[in-house]
């Protein structure tokens, strides 16, 4: 194993810890598609923070891609709860409405940055190690991406660990948590937060359409098993870096997506789990 | 029959909510007493979760307000506990018995506070309360349906509150547990809290309450049960509602009220 294998599997899995996080929170709200929603709706946000960075995008600018994904969860209530839409179908059109603006974008401005559809798409991990931050003196750090996952992880968990009583009360009984005085919709849009965060980082490694995997597939997994809420995070966790591990060999046995190997892996994880608690109930 | 009290615990003046321009409640306007054990009673669909609901903000309201001890729920929601539904939540949410308890001090807690041991002390003996003394570790997904909706009861009493508003306690919980809530309501009645019931059970509300609420939308009356549940106002609470209001005769008659006087 090469030290690029090294840095693939490092960054496949520090997403995957990333997306684990607030996964969890989202599966137990029954929420996922909102997950989807998020991650298709930061593009735009991602094309102007690149276009205004030039090549690179920096830390900063992710965050303020991550506004994006604030912004279509509040058009997604707007719509819903004035205009009296449909949840499903307030989601569906407002993602797919941002996610389409994102594409307009990159293909005005193909030449400027260096996203691709393909790479919004379906991500370049195996791209990650040749993208390095070497500093001034020379020093070399490692792939950039291996930074912004591991910063935003630090993030995530700054966020969860002050956050976690708020966030679990209204998970489980958002009802009496607003009699306690607890504000149901500011945790709605924390979390959310966490979302946008989450797909934000992984967008460029994973791609829009495998994030939801990474936000989905190791929670519901762990979902299956967990009796508390911290172990359910720590078994989403687990599950991320271990399908990112075998998912990536798997990609390279196949000569396949990367990515693509690894949402692969997680929906075995999960079906395996699934005959597991089917025949060993307990 | 709308019998007003001094000093009430409950008071709602023109209260009016309206869901989809449908009108849920209208113009409600009573005074609930302290210390006795209340029931709301109606047929479905009367807005009975709705005015408790509406009581403490989590419906808008159209028009009117409701006071708790005199006060806005805001300022007094240390002193209140509401027991939502059992059905609203997921039971299959990974948490313990004592997770779950333990939600009834993050009020005194807040959000960021430390959980004490004393948390956990207050949260076991509310636990025995319940006769759930056992069960502090258990999966919540583990629970019967009345077991459920006893660790709501323990949750609300780790609030240590005065007033206690109940939405459909008894509804799929099996008569021990029925027999055991109730007996635990009369003691907490003894220690002078003031308990809320949304009920719909016509045969034991006459057992079970000191003071009803019948409402079908609008107010229909407000009193002491011995003063309310008479066949006149159950009538027209229930109104066309056939099995109801047959039940309502039985009712009556099982009870030795004159029907119909020979």
């Amino acid at each position: 194993m090469s030290i690029n294998d090294f840095w693939i599997i490092l960054t496949a899995s520090l997403v995957a810890l990333c997306c684990a996080i607030p996964g969890c929170f989202l599966v137990l709200r029954r929420m996922a598609m909102f997950g989807d929603a998020i991650s298709h709706a930061v593009l735009p946000g991602l094309v102007v923070a690149y276009l205004i960075s030039g090549s690179r995008a920096s830390s900063v600018l992710l965050l303020g891609a991550a506004i994006t994904g604030l912004l279509v969860t509040f058009i997604i209530e707007f719509i819903q709860k004035k205009m009296r839409v449909q949840n499903d179908a307030a989601i569906g059109i407002t993602y797919t409405f941002l996610f389409a603006v994102g594409v307009i974008l990159i293909s005005l401005f193909a030449g400027q940055t260096d996203l691709d559809q393909e790479c919004v798409l379906y991500g370049e991990i195996a791209f990650v190690p040749f993208d390095t931050i070497t500093l001034d003196s020379g020093l070399l750090l490692g792939p950039r991406q291996v930074w912004i996952a591991g910063g935003m992880l630090l993030i995530l968990l700054v966020i969860l660990r002050i956050g976690y009583r708020g966030l679990y009360l209204t998970t489980f009984d958002a009802g009496y948590a607003s009699t306690l005085g607890v504000s149901v919709m500011l945790w709605h849009y924390v979390l959310m937060g966490m979302v946008s965060l989450a797909t934000v980082v992984s967008f460029e490694s994973v791609g829009a359409i495998m994030v939801i995997a990474f936000l989905v597939g190791p929670a519901a997994t762990a979902a299956l098993f967990a009796k508390r809420l911290p172990w359910m995070i720590a078994i989403a966790a687990s599950i991320g870096v271990l399908s990112s591990i075998f998912g990536y060999f798997l990609a390279v046995v196949l000569n396949a997506s990367v990515s693509g190997s690894i949402a692969v892996m997680i929906g075995v994880i999960f079906a395996l789990a699934l005959l597991l608690k089917r025949f060993f109930p307990s | 029959m709308i019998i007003q009290t001094e000093n009430p615990s409950i008071e709602a003046h023109n209260l009016t909510v309206i869901y989809h321009r449908k009108p849920v409640l209208w113009n409600i306007d009573f005074t609930l007493p302290k210390g006795q054990i209340i029931g709301i009673m109606g047929p479905n669909g009367a807005g009975k979760s709705s005015l408790i609901k509406a009581i403490l903000g989590l419906v808008p309201v159209n028009s009117g307000y409701a006071k708790i001890f005199g006060k806005s729920f805001d300022e007094v929601r240390q002193k209140v506990s509401y027991i939502p539904q059992r059905q609203t939540v997921d039971w299959d949410f990974p948490a313990t018995v004592q997770d779950v308890v333990l939600m009834g001090r993050y009020q005194q807690r807040g959000l960021f506070g430390k959980i004490t041991q004393e948390d956990k002390v207050l949260a076991a003996s509310a636990l025995e309360k319940v006769n759930l003394g056992g069960f502090v570790n258990r999966q919540i997904s583990q629970l019967s349906g009345g077991q459920q909706q006893r660790v709501f009861i323990a949750r609300a009493l780790a609030q240590q509150a005065e007033l206690y508003l109940l939405d459909e306690p008894f509804v799929g919980v099996d008569a021990a547990t029925e027999q055991a809530i109730i007996a635990l309501l009369q003691q907490m009645k003894s220690e002078g809290k003031t308990i809320v019931v949304v009920h719909h059970d016509l045969h034991t509300a006459k057992e079970y309450f000191d003071w009803l609420v019948l409402l079908n939308a609008s107010l229909i009356a407000s009193g002491p049960t011995s003063e309310v549940f008479t066949e006149e106002l159950l009538k027209s609470t229930y109104s066309g509602k056939l099995t109801v209001l047959s039940q309502v005769g039985d009712q009556l008659r099982e009870r030795n009220f004159p029907v119909r006087e020979a």
